[in-house]
């Protein structure tokens, strides 16, 4: 592919490090070490041409253009495993990563699928590319009807952000109505943006598109103002995250939990619906965006203990350690690419070490993981007995309708 | 103006194009409702032979060394005459790559009206067009002048438009082409070594709904799996996934093997007329509104992605045991 | 080099396309228009061209929603001057319509290339590209997925059935309808569009008045029935692989 580089400027280097000194806590990259911990424990780092450390090095030899030429960047999956493990605390992902693939993306350097998705998420308000209008039918044939606040206009108590692939993607659909089926069961007032609910934008964010992310923001941004609730949940951590931690810098602030943190909260009612037993081992994986990123990894755990015949069992890498399924900053539309360069997937990886824990079940909270494990389950002839379920399914089954 | 239906022959390399004997069928519909004649036009060098198996009732003959092949120019000069001197009732192109190179031209510069996408006429003088990639028809009658059509295959069978009575031709002088603005160079050939899908009998085609090269490995292991061979409709050549030497359809290759699996095809137009003549189609797609669910004769709305395996595993089973 | 490059905006065909309620044109209001995609790669083609040789690329369309962010997004690759054709447009421009309008602009400009695409979803009385071409007095080549400068022409990669490619030398000033331009129209970063918005400039220019003449009356618009619809298999992945299995079998290919 031939690509067309246009200059950064005078000291291309200088420049983006003066950028990156400006990000939330960026004054941390000068505390830089280089004691490669970011580098070691990234998933994919083994084959970058430069990984987290090396970027940092780069800039300070003042190369940054070696770095933007090539394009192993885009093996980062955004998954937090360097911001976490990094002693001087520099913000590796959001920071670093995140600016990168900025600076790539506008010199044109970013593979076809990704751009597909991107320009899906410009022109559709979802990465997948499917009509807005049709971001609700999922709900059809949903006893009680389930409130969409543009029709209604009513007030509710919670207002469920949905998102991209919990409302179009077949196989998560199923794990969608499953929710609508808990909240109606617990008897709670919420509401759904339906076709005005545009993506929550995070992903694309982390992909190295800041426009395109304040674009989708401002967006959901306006219709929320259009409508009255007192919080909101999310089907997904990527949305969990950006309302919680992005938006409000962008003037949008509310109130904001994981459906899973909604639940565990109302545990006492939860439990005497659940008449079913389950009788399985399962292994729960945490997301990167609820779990490493954002420490929660109680309530989710609560939820399945909450089930009887359930046995938790916990794999090697889990909570802060939990390993990625490869989905984030851009990864889920970057599969073809990173199969190329990596001849392996992460989900892979994860659930292999379900199979090791002797799991009848992985347990997830995100919808980017039932269809990448249920993948890699097909491939891994071991695995072929693994369910792959999200909490709110498991849920319902043991609700036992 | 007479109302005689003129048909513009496509040819390429000494073969007379399906296309061409498609609109032989349709002219012959609406010239009788009008009681007219139909008139193949034939271009060429030397090339008379092509006329023998034309249904029309006469054909007009233009022989150049201009016109041995194909250049919209020297076609368009020739054609603005003869249109001008015989003013037909109607005049067929091929919405292809020869016809739709011209009769745009011809209508601006001869000031006459056109209609493109054209699927079938009818003798009461309604033309019936198809758009949207195939989602859209629009149907109208024909004005009251010399009509310039350019035709999509679909509404007949090329066999209606064939006849073992060779016609009478008649040659026609043509003007000289001084100094031609488009001159032809060369022909390059698609690179040699590959399958020749049309020969095979069982295809496996791949559409935007494979999503990514990788996923070309499930086809290729069902193909393998089955004795059949992995052919792609435009977005995956597009993309490099695959060889031109694979492509199905208006652009690419024609086929009528007895078994095409179309997996993640959408079935627009462009794609249908390469493959539409299929013994048996088998559709795959996740939308069920797919206009491929229109040719197919079964089909299912389960994710390709999750079926090509199984279907994989469930044959060597069946051929292992 | 001079390249003009005219575009329009057709049906977006993810959306449902409904007909209106005289039954001859399709509901404007369930419309989402798109760039038409061949549009896209003519773009795509001419920055191709300016970057190789050289020279100034103009980018036109009539007046449609979304058009602006599509005409910043071509400055933004590099296109040079971007003109908007305003004006009563009716219900819509049909071929022979814009090629007049495109004509007397172009008259105007001089290019000497005109990059467009080959076809569009909703062309009923014939593409732009070939009608623009006759309306002018240019050579046209259309199905064009390559192109080379050569001087005082241009060589362009026609492309036939079977994949076989047609090379033809074609004497400048030309239109060229394109079918693909060498490499996918490449992205845009979005904040790049919003830079853009504030150093590009959009020309306006008013359209006279709308020619249609040339196009014929549309009675009716429907949606074609299925003559005969598939055979549907139901259930999960794995029962209808049983019965794709049960139908290879019977018809002799398994």
């Amino acid at each position: 592919m031939a690509i067309t580089l246009v200059p950064l400027g005078p000291s291309p280097s200088k420049t983006f490090y003066t950028s990156l000194l400006e990000v939330k806590e960026g004054e941390r990259f000068r505390a830089c070490l280089q004691c490669g911990m970011c580098s070691g424990i990234c998933p994919f780092g083994y084959l970058m041409a430069f990984p987290p450390g090396k970027i940092i090095s780069a800039l300070r030899a003042e190369i940054f253009d070696e770095v933007v030429k090539t394009d192993s960047v885009w093996m980062c999956v955004s998954c937090y495993a360097c911001t976490a493990v990094c002693p001087a605390r520099i913000p590796l992902t959001a920071g670093l990563l995140t600016r990168t693939k900025e600076e790539l993306l506008l010199v044109g350097n970013v593979p076809a699928e990704l751009q597909t998705a991107l320009a899906n998420t410009q022109r559709y308000g979802n990465c997948l590319g499917e009509s807005p209008r049709k971001r609700a039918d999922w709900t059809m044939g949903i006893q009680p009807e389930i409130n969409v606040l543009g029709k209604t206009r009513r007030p509710v108590d919670v207002l469920w952000f949905v998102g991209d692939y919990a409302s179009y993607h077949p196989r998560l659909q199923a794990a969608t109505k499953a929710l609508a089926k808990i909240l109606n069961a617990l008897g709670i007032n919420f509401g759904i943006l339906g076709p005005e609910e545009n993506s929550d934008g995070d992903s694309q964010r982390l992909a190295g598109e800041r426009g395109l992310f304040e674009a989708m923001a401002q967006k959901n941004a306006q219709v929320l103002r259009r409508y009255q609730f007192g919080e909101i949940i999310t089907t997904d951590p990527h949305a969990y995250n950006a309302l919680k931690n992005e938006y409000p810098a962008l003037g949008v602030s509310y109130p904001v939990r994981h459906y899973t943190q909604f639940l565990a909260e109302r545990l006492d009612q939860i439990k005497p619906l659940l008449k079913k037993e389950i009788k399985a081992k399962i292994a729960y994986h945490d997301p990167c965006y609820l779990g490493r990123a954002n420490g929660v990894f109680d309530e989710p755990r609560a939820l399945l203990e909450s089930i009887s015949g359930v046995e938790l069992v916990e794999m090697p890498h889990q909570r802060a350690n939990s390993l990625c399924c490869g989905g984030g900053g851009g990864g889920m539309w970057l599969d073809g690419f990173q199969w190329e360069k990596a001849h392996v997937r992460l989900s892979d990886w994860r659930v292999r070490e379900a199979v090791a824990s002797n799991a009848d079940v992985l347990a997830v909270a995100c919808p980017y993981e039932p269809p990448r494990f249920e993948d890699a389950a097909k491939n891994i002839p071991s695995a072929s007995r693994l369910k792959v379920r999200e909490i709110s399914e498991l849920l319902v089954e043991a609700m036992g309708n | 103006m007479s109302q005689d239906v003129f048909v513009v022959i496509e040819h390429l390399r000494g073969q007379v194009a399906d296309i061409s004997y498609v609109m032989l069928a349709a002219a012959r519909q609406l010239a009788q409702g009008i009681g007219g004649n139909v008139t193949a036009v034939l271009l060429g060098r030397s090339a008379q032979g092509l006329a023998k198996d034309l249904a029309s009732d006469r054909v007009l003959y233009a022989d150049h060394s201009a016109l041995a092949e194909f250049t919209s120019d020297a076609y368009q000069i020739t054609l603005a005459k003869l249109i001008g001197d015989e003013s037909p009732r109607a005049v067929l192109f091929g919405h292809t790559t020869i016809g739709a190179d011209i009769a745009g031209g011809l209508s601006a510069r001869l000031s006459l009206p056109l209609i493109s996408s054209c699927r079938t006429l009818s003798g009461d003088g309604k033309f019936v067009c198809q758009i949207c990639g195939g989602k859209i028809m629009a149907e109208g009658d024909l004005p009251d002048a010399t009509t310039l059509i350019t035709m999509v295959p679909g509404g007949y069978k090329a066999e209606q438009g064939q006849s073992t009575q060779p016609p009478a031709i008649t040659t026609i002088e043509t003007k000289s082409f001084d100094d031609p603005c488009i001159t032809l160079k060369q022909y390059i050939e698609p690179e040699a070594g590959d399958v020749d899908i049309a020969k095979e009998p069982l295809l496996i085609s791949v559409g935007r709904g494979i999503q990514n090269k990788d996923n070309i490995e499930i086809a290729n292991e069902l193909a393998a799996a089955m004795g059949g061979q992995v052919c792609a409709s435009r977005p995956v050549v597009d993309q490099g996934w695959l060889p031109t030497t694979r492509l199905v359809g208006k652009s690419g290759k024609r086929v009528k093997p007895k078994v095409y699996l179309a997996l993640g095809i959408s079935g627009a137009p462009e794609h249908v007329e390469g493959m539409g003549e299929s013994d048996t189609i088998i559709a795959v797609n996740t939308d069920p509104n797919a206009p491929i669910f229109n040719v197919a004769k079964y089909g299912t709305t389960v994710d390709l992605l999750d079926l090509v395996p199984q279907l994989t595993e469930k044959i060597k089973q069946v051929k292992g045991g | 080099m001079k390249i003009a490059v005219p575009i329009k905006f057709v049906p977006d065909l993810v959306e449902e396309l409904n007909i209106d309620s005289s039954g001859a044109a399709l509901d404007a209001s369930w419309l989402r228009l798109i760039i038409n995609e061949f549009d896209d790669h003519a773009i795509e083609q001419a920055i191709l061209l300016k970057e190789r040789s050289g020279g100034e690329v103009t980018v036109m369309a009539a007046e449609a929603e979304g058009v602006d962010d599509i005409l910043f997004a071509a400055a933004a690759k590099g296109a040079d001057r971007l003109i908007k054709l305003t004006g009563d447009l009716g219900s819509g421009l049909n071929g022979h319509a814009s090629a007049r309008m495109l004509a007397s602009l172009l008259k105007e400009i001089q290019p000497d290339l005109i990059l467009t695409g080959v076809q569009a979803n909703n062309d009923l009385d014939g593409a732009v590209g070939p009608l623009l071409a006759g309306y002018l007095g240019m050579p046209y080549v259309g199905y064009v997925a390559g192109v080379t400068v050569a001087g005082e022409k241009v060589v362009a990669h026609k492309e036939y059935p079977g994949g076989i490619i047609a090379e033809m030398e074609v004497k400048l000033p030309c239109v060229l309808g394109i079918q693909a331009a060498e490499q996918p129209p490449r992205y845009v970063a979005y904040s790049k569009i919003r830079q853009i918005m504030n150093t590009a400039k959009i020309e306006e220019r008013a359209i006279p008045n709308v020619d249609s003449s040339g196009a014929v009356t549309v009675s009716r618009m429907f949606k074609p029935e299925a003559s005969q619809r598939a055979t549907i298999f139901e259930g999960s992945s794995e029962e209808v692989a049983g019965q794709m299995v049960g139908i290879f079998k019977e018809l002799g290919v398994l």
